[in-house]
């Protein structure tokens, strides 16, 4: 076992864990022997801003901005895929060609509809 | 304490450095007091220059400003405390994490201050939330909250780990909970928090 390349690195990384768990381990038992936890309802409250949280976190947003998503997912999201595709462009085969245009075919569906809805104008 | 200064003196010139517990655990906690990162007035500016270059409260490990209150020691009420505003200073300061310190900065934190008279002005934090170093001044200068921040670190440098007068983080009857006001109809209520401050008695 000693004679593995890696032994080295083995123990090195037992040391490296120690160095880091030791202290935490240290600490929480410090705490857990000194310190008695005292928690309330304020203490344990989630925000932390001073302020108390009213109502639910759970709230619902307009469906109508979903037309805020599709133009979100025509300049944004398209862009991200497109450029590794171009990059790619020349080792590429026919299928992949293919897929990548019913893709930026359904997203200039998108594109149309929102043309048609009329948010593209600036009014 | 089990070894004597003089002692530590002569063992220290000899190469010998011996500690206790208690010595170590409140250096470590006194280079690393880390404030809430929060101004109230213009005494902020001066704690916003104290933590600056010039001043360089790096100095003392304390310019840290953490901007929440589970991560912060000690919290500096920088300026008018007003009563809309002085129930969140003490839900924050409940939200600390135990050991923690409180710094009164300027004259309005201590006792309203120039706004004393004002029918919306807190007349000094103590009276909700107990206030370990009270700097005066309007505003008091930066060095005034090194100042500040020495004395606090030889306050927490002479507290004892065991004993009836120990701090209240290692108390486990201590009381820890300081109500948070609301906000009445004429003032706040309750105007004031007998565990931490006593209406003193005008004679006339």
């Amino acid at each position: 076992m000693v004679s593995n390349p890696y032994f080295s690195l083995a123990v090195l990384f037992v040391a490296a864990l120690g160095f880091g768990l030791a202290p935490l381990g240290m600490a929480w038992l410090w705490a857990r022997i000194y310190s008695p936890k005292k928690p309330n309802t304020v203490k344990n409250a989630i925000y932390e801003c001073g302020l108390e949280s009213k109502g639910d976190a759970w709230v619902q947003f307009r469906s109508a901005y979903y037309l805020y998503a599709i133009i979100f997912l025509i300049f944004d999201v398209e862009a991200v895929f497109l450029l590794p595709f171009a990059v790619a462009f020349t080792g590429l085969g026919v299928a992949a060609c293919v897929s990548m245009l019913v893709f930026v075919l359904m997203l200039v569906e998108g594109l149309a509809w929102a043309w048609a809805k009329g948010i593209l104008t600036w009014a | 304490m089990a070894v004597d200064n003089e002692l530590k003196i002569e063992l220290g010139k000899q190469g010998v450095f011996v500690t206790t517990i208690q010595e170590l655990y409140n250096w470590g906690r006194r280079s690393s007091v880390w404030p809430m990162q929060f101004g109230l007035a213009c005494c902020a500016i001066e704690m916003i220059a104290t933590t600056m270059a010039r001043y360089d409260l790096a100095r003392f490990g304390a310019e840290i400003f953490r901007p929440s209150p589970r991560q912060a020691d000690l919290m500096i009420i920088s300026g008018t405390v007003t009563k809309k505003m002085a129930p969140q200073v003490v839900r924050l300061y409940n939200q600390m994490g135990e050991p923690k310190y409180v710094i009164a900065m300027g004259a309005c934190a201590i006792s309203g201050g120039p706004f004393k008279q004002g029918y919306n002005v807190l007349k000094g934090i103590d009276r909700y939330i107990p206030v370990d170093v009270h700097i005066p001044g309007c505003p008091p200068r930066p060095e005034a909250l090194i100042q500040a921040f020495m004395t606090l670190q030889k306050k927490i440098d002479e507290q004892s780990l065991t004993g009836a007068d120990r701090p209240r983080h290692l108390d486990a009857e201590a009381q820890c909970e300081f109500p948070v006001p609301e906000p009445g109809e004429h003032d706040l209520e309750p105007t004031s928090n007998p565990g931490v401050w006593t209406v003193p008695v005008v004679i006339r």
